[in-house]
């Protein structure tokens, strides 16, 4: 009996050291804490890094380190001749996670993709207002409200989206971070429970990584979800260590103490680089830093005024003084990596003589204007104090005094979307879903003056190209049309195109199989790790 | 006795009254707006703002709101996070037992290397060991936290390995907190391993976090030391032919300590604001890092209760001083 009790504790021994030698940890060294679990109405790329991208699926998905859409819950779909009508053909046998404190009784099905948009988007619901102040922001902000006319089941496992107009950019909208499925059963459960809140801090997702445990502002746990849908992912516990300092990051992935870092400083990758034991791997992101020219206000009505100043600046000598290599001088509103990019298009090329000559033919002389400084460090924009600087400076060469101007962020961004605001407005824009109405319509449409069309700009030509490139869902039209739209912001001038920026993220050598995503997301499921 | 402490807790009221003024206005006097700062780059709607000010109650005369806030504090309601979405002292809570387990050790660390310092320094005032000592304590007074602690990162954790970077404990340990302190709630899992990774890292944080206190404390014994030696009953005692360890020991010693405990309990109050940098750099889940987030997102339920919290803290710590003062000090006690 005593011999058999020593077998087993042995035995049970070995299976524990076994199990730990064998388990696969990643550790990422995240850059903030999020603010709760449930991507819905949470803005942050660390909210959705810790929440959407491990714990959840969608419809549809972006493909790994790329902007085009993937089947993910919707196994396939049909979008009517008008435009209006979008059937989803949900996958089956899709389960949820099995926590301590959820078990579900039943796999995802239609229910829970109705459930998912309508606790976003109907006020009745019991989870529109389920937090304190509770707001949804990415789904008002996609305007989903104004496309969505309802939401039906067919079946279990058929979902009909139907839109109030053609609106292509809709399939990307339904792969963004907000329209993650949840779980109705477990909802519903919270809800009989009276403990709705819980939703945020103990989630259920139908992802590849299941929760396990949060360690406010310290410790993120997540274990591989065995039963998921895509096949178990290569690792076992992902953990996500916060650390907010990027210089501590650097340490920390140096010392081992982390697998992987985002944001490193630009001033540490040379350092990084040279490290025998890590990789850096860098990619253009999906983003703009751009300053815009207030269209409504003289002199800057003139285009002739906007192409003089655009030729005055020195582009080059900026992104090379500011981005320290990490970034490229942007050409069009789009970055080259996007689908529509238009190569034939020509930047303004830097000649202070012929700038100075186009001024004095529009009839324009001691032209002071305000230069608007963001107050903050952007990847599309690390030091827009320093732009302005060298701006100003590239001015002055043409006779143009600029006066550098500056406020609290969001007092900057308030003031800055002002209709009548004077000046030359530095701001930029990374990329929610990949689609090009996502920059072109955002922020230079007629209907974002005062939102978030910093130039006021409401220009004809430019209008309808893109307003017909957003009703019609044949790619390579709408291709066509951007590409022209792009030839004629580059005409009227409302905007310098700025910058692109390069984004770093530097590893250990034993992580295997990570991409980068142009839209700023860091996921692991494809992540493996050598001993 | 009694009068004393009656007296000292009647002082804390005006005092807590103005704090809660301090930090209510503190917050909403830096630009930014709560809403706005919590929306992502899509902003929000002219109409969703107004709504949303209406259920946060930022369309309320601001004195409505001070006194919602203070009727809330008064029933213990210390608020909702405007960002997190969960109630302020639940966080408060949690994450303060890292920064007491942090300053208490930095404390220690500061009055057991500072107090011997100061004296040895006094006993051979001129020497070089006090030419030296109170040098390094100058600086280590002088040095900016954010730079000194990156400063031993690189050093101790980067360049010798000896030290880890950052964190708690080793990310290997995984157990739910009992007492979130981790010394001790290592120790009561029996985890002897665990409990030597959580010195391990709280090692270089202490140091950082102490440097300061520690410089004070040195260059207070020093004095008070000095002051002490020169009066008359030191010099009757050394006449009557007392060995010298207890003339400094017993006789000097005793009396240098008043104004030293005053300046410790002083060190609390500075201890919190030194920490908020140390955790900041630490990645250390205390209540400065939670501050400083909740500052730039422009928390302001969190900021405004937060500190009241952290200030209820020092004064309770304060007062307390004020008590151990009159017990080793009976002339205060009169007055």
């Amino acid at each position: 009996m005593t011999f058999m009790k020593s077998l087993l504790a042995a035995t049970a021994v070995l299976a524990l050291s076994v199990g730990a030698a064998q388990a696969k940890q990643l550790v990422y060294c995240s850059e903030a804490s999020p603010a709760h679990f449930d991507p819905g109405p949470t803005t942050g790329g660390n909210d959705f890094d810790a929440s959407s991208r491990t714990m959840y699926n969608r419809l549809v998905e972006f493909k790994h380190g790329g902007t085009s859409i993937e089947p993910a819950l919707a196994e396939s779909w049909e979008v009517s001749d008008d435009g209006l009508e979008y059937t989803f053909h949900l996958r089956p046998g899709v389960k949820f996670h099995t926590t301590s404190y959820f078990t579900p009784t039943r796999d995802f099905n239609a229910d829970d993709v109705i459930f998912s948009f309508e606790r976003q988007w109907k006020e009745d619901n019991a989870y529109y207002n389920y937090l304190d102040g509770i707001s949804w922001d990415y789904f008002q902000g996609m305007d989903m409200p104004k496309y969505l006319k309802s939401i039906e089941k067919v079946d279990d496992l058929t979902v009909k989206f139907t839109l109030t107009e053609p609106n292509a950019p809709m399939l990307a909208n339904l792969g963004m971070d907000f329209a993650s499925i949840m779980s109705k059963e477990y909802a519903d459960q919270l809800e009989a429970a009276g403990t709705e809140e819980l939703l945020a801090s103990q989630p259920i997702g139908t992802g590849p990584f299941e929760f396990v445990d949060y360690q406010t502002d310290a410790v993120i746990r997540y274990k591989a979800f065995p039963d998921y849908w895509g096949g178990k992912v290569a690792i076992d516990d992902l953990i996500f260590a916060i650390t907010t300092d990027p210089a501590v990051r650097v340490q920390k992935l140096k010392a081992g103490e982390c697998d992987i870092m985002p944001y490193p400083n630009p001033a540490d990758i040379a350092d990084l680089q040279s490290d025998p034991n890590l990789n850096v791997m860098s990619q253009e992101g999906l983003n703009i830093g751009y300053m815009s020219y207030n269209t409504t206000v003289a002199p800057m009505d003139n285009v002739d005024v906007r192409k003089a100043l655009n030729m005055a600046i020195n582009k080059d000598a900026i992104i090379d003084a500011v981005y320290q290599g990490a970034g490229q001088p942007a050409v069009n509103l789009i970055p080259p990596t996007m689908w529509s990019y238009n190569t034939d298009v020509k930047d303004d090329a830097y000649d202070p003589d012929a700038a100075k000559a186009l001024l004095e033919k529009a009839g324009v002389k001691d032209l002071t204007l305000d230069l608007w400084a963001m107050p903050v460090s952007r990847p599309y924009n690390p030091n827009a104090q320093r732009v302005a600087e060298l701006i100003q400076s590239d001015w002055a060469a043409v006779g143009v005094k600029a006066n550098i101007v500056s406020y609290e962020w969001t007092e900057y961004r308030e003031r800055g979307k002002q209709k009548d605001r004077p000046g030359a407005f530095q701001i930029g824009w990374t990329g929610d879903n990949g689609d090009p109405d996502n920059f072109f319509a955002t922020l230079f449409s007629c209907s974002a003056i005062g939102v978030s069309n910093y130039s006021s700009w409401c220009d004809p030509d430019f209008e309808k190209l893109i307003q017909d490139a957003k009703t019609t869902s044949d790619i390579a039209e709408r291709t066509k049309l951007y590409e022209q739209a792009q030839v004629v912001f580059k005409e009227q001038a409302p905007a310098l195109t700025l910058a692109h920026s390069k984004v770093f993220m530097p590893m250990s050598k034993r992580v295997t199989g990570f991409t980068m995503d142009p839209l700023g997301i860091h996921r692991f499921d494809n992540v493996d790790v050598t001993e | 006795m009694l009068r004393y402490i009656l007296h000292k807790l009647a002082l804390i009221v005006p005092t807590v009254i103005g704090i809660t003024i301090a930090s209510f206005a503190f917050i909403r006097l830096l630009p930014g707006d709560p809403i706005l700062a919590m929306a992502g780059q899509h902003g929000v709607s002219p109409e969703r703002y107004e709504i949303l000010r209406e259920q946060f109650g930022f369309n309320q005369p601001i004195w409505t709101q001070y006194f919602q806030y203070v009727w809330g504090v008064l029933h213990g309601d210390f608020g909702i996070s405007l960002s997190t979405k969960r109630p302020v002292i639940v966080d408060f809570l949690s994450l303060f037992p890292a920064t007491i387990e942090l300053s208490l050790f930095a404390m220690m660390l500061a009055v057991l290397l500072g107090i011997p310092a100061g004296i040895f320094a006094a006993v051979k005032r001129g020497s070089w060991f006090d030419q030296m000592t109170m040098g390094v304590a100058l600086t280590g007074y002088s040095m900016p936290i954010f730079w000194w602690g990156l400063l031993l990162i690189i050093f101790f954790s980067g360049y010798l390995g000896w030290t880890p970077v950052s964190g708690r404990i080793a990310l290997s340990y995984f157990f739910r907190p009992i007492t979130g302190f981790m010394l001790v709630d290592t120790l009561l899992y029996g985890n002897w391993p665990a409990f030597v990774s959580a010195v391990r890292h709280l090692i270089l944080p202490a140091v950082v976090l102490g440097t300061i206190p520690l410089a004070v404390i040195a260059r207070q014994t020093r004095s008070a030391m000095l002051e002490v030696l020169g009066e008359d009953y030191v010099r009757t005692a050394r006449a009557k032919g007392l060995s010298p360890g207890r003339v400094v020991n017993v006789h000097a010693l005793r009396n240098a300590m008043i104004p030293v405990v005053t300046t410790i309990g002083l060190q609390v109050g500075l201890l919190m604001a030194g920490a908020i940098l140390t955790e900041t750099i630490f990645s250390w889940p205390g209540i400065g890092k939670w501050m400083i987030e909740s500052i730039s997102k422009r928390d302001y339920v969190v900021v405004q209760s937060g500190l009241l919290l952290i200030a209820l803290v020092v004064m309770a710590v304060n007062l307390l001083v004020d008590i151990l003062y009159a017990v080793i000090n009976p002339r205060i006690r009169v007055r």
